[in-house]
């Protein structure tokens, strides 16, 4: 069976180490939170200046001066620390956040991703913090779909969308399988309701299975 | 240089932005976002601006309503489209407002370069994609950069939490967001806050913009 979004999000989560400062982009990354172990000590970084960021706000904890970085209301945890914008993307170009989970339009096999723009000539263009997160954090982690909604790969020999950064990426997570982009290629670790051998012929990727 | 003017009213705290000036807003969302101050702006009448912010507008108030009025010649943000920039799409697709899409963290440091007086600095970011063609790069260490500018404002409208009366600020949670940093950057530094407190009743540990950067505070 392939994996759903929420499947996909305990996916990374598990991979997320005891103590990480971790960045989670906008849309279904923030799905991760959820599957965090409370005991764990995972700090989430918000890049609009927040350390330990907590859980959406419901009701009367609605505050408008605390958003995350898709502007949607969120809590304060024990802890928390609030700093303005150059520092919080400071401690992301500076090698200081250990993870960040991005969503891809497209990763290519050398880690190269696109993620911000669809380059359509009448697309305004809107980039975000996904450039600086790209560069910045020790870990890319992409979470996506492995076939866009016309059944084309996102997972491709070379980006054809607008880049986000070059080689930044390290592990894709897909509701078919999930992938280690290495020195040596991208490694397949599990797939999920597709043998390895379907999956090779479904992408332009060279692959190899994980020892 | 000279001390800081607590304002009666908006309209006093903008009083004087010339046209053709650029103006950095703060605020990330609504969040720290100097509503009142963009209301005066407008009220003003300042045109030709280049405006500096995190996002293009929002709905059809604040900035968006500053952008409708043919007052922005030029926006440098880093996220203009967003479910409810109608007012900025509409301009941009007819060809009415420059764009310079900087990422978030390039604007912010930018900004930050120019509150510090440096000339120019090597950044990882935006390698190799579209929004570095053309733009000096420079190996160090056997990484690539690319050289970026500052971003200086003739003016920085900033929304604070408190204020004292010598014009040192303070923040609230996530509002603190763009506005230190566009405090260092404005030659002509204009705070909105909740409150004016008399001068040392905040704690000196915790003021995040000393005075020497805040010409004008208004409370709203």
């Amino acid at each position: 069976m392939s994996l759903n979004k929420h499947e996909m999000a305990a996916l990374v989560a598990r991979d997320i180490e005891a103590g990480s400062f971790v960045n989670l982009g906008i849309g279904q990354p923030t799905l991760v939170a959820d599957h965090l172990p409370a005991d764990a000590g995972i700090v989430l970084h918000t890049e609009n200046g927040m350390l330990n960021m907590g859980p959406a706000a419901v009701g009367e904890q609605i505050d408008p001066d605390l958003i995350n970085a898709g502007k949607v209301p969120v809590t304060e945890l024990p802890g928390s620390a609030y700093f303005h914008h150059a520092d919080s993307f400071a401690m992301m170009r500076g090698g200081h956040l250990d993870v960040c989970v991005l969503g891809a339009f497209q990763v290519s096999a050398r880690g190269d991703l696109a993620n911000w723009h669809t380059g359509e000539p009448d697309a305004i263009p809107a980039v975000g913090g996904a450039m600086d997160l790209a560069v910045g954090a020790k870990s890319v982690y992409v979470m996506m779909t492995l076939f866009a909604k016309d059944g084309t790969p996102k997972l491709v020999p070379e980006c054809t969308y607008p880049l986000t950064g070059l080689g930044c990426v390290n592990r894709v997570y897909t509701d078919l399988a999930t992938f280690a982009i290495t020195a040596g290629g991208v490694v397949v670790r599990e797939t999920f309701g597709i043998s390895f051998d379907e999956l090779s012929s479904r992408l332009a990727v060279p692959l190899r299975e994980a020892e | 240089m000279s001390a800081v003017k607590i304002c009666d009213s908006t309209a006093e705290a903008v009083d004087g932005i010339a046209d053709g000036s650029t103006v950095l807003i703060g605020g990330f969302g609504l969040a720290g976002m100097p509503v009142q101050l963009i209301d005066a702006l407008i009220e003003q009448g300042a045109t030709d601006l280049t405006v500096v912010s995190n996002n293009a507008g929002n709905g059809d108030t604040g900035l968006a309503a500053l952008l409708a009025k043919g007052r922005v010649r030029k926006v440098i943000c880093s996220f203009p489209r967003q479910s409810d920039s109608w007012v900025f799409d509409g301009l941009f697709r007819a060809g009415k407002i420059e764009l310079e899409v900087v990422p978030q963290g390039n604007l912010a440091e930018r900004m930050r370069a120019a509150g510090a007086g440096i000339g120019a600095f090597y950044c990882p970011t935006a390698v190799g994609t579209p929004l570095a063609e053309g733009k000096e790069t420079r190996e160090i260490d056997g990484r690539t950069y690319v050289l970026e500018y500052p971003i200086k404002g003739d003016v920085a409208l900033i929304g604070a939490h408190r204020s004292d009366r010598m014009g040192n600020l303070v923040y609230r949670k996530t509002a603190r967001n763009f506005g230190p940093v566009m405090a260092t950057a404005g030659r002509q530094v204009i705070a909105q806050v909740s409150e004016v407190v008399d001068t040392g009743v905040l704690d000196p540990e915790v003021i995040v913009t000393p005075s020497i950067y805040v010409d004008r505070v208004v409370a709203v």
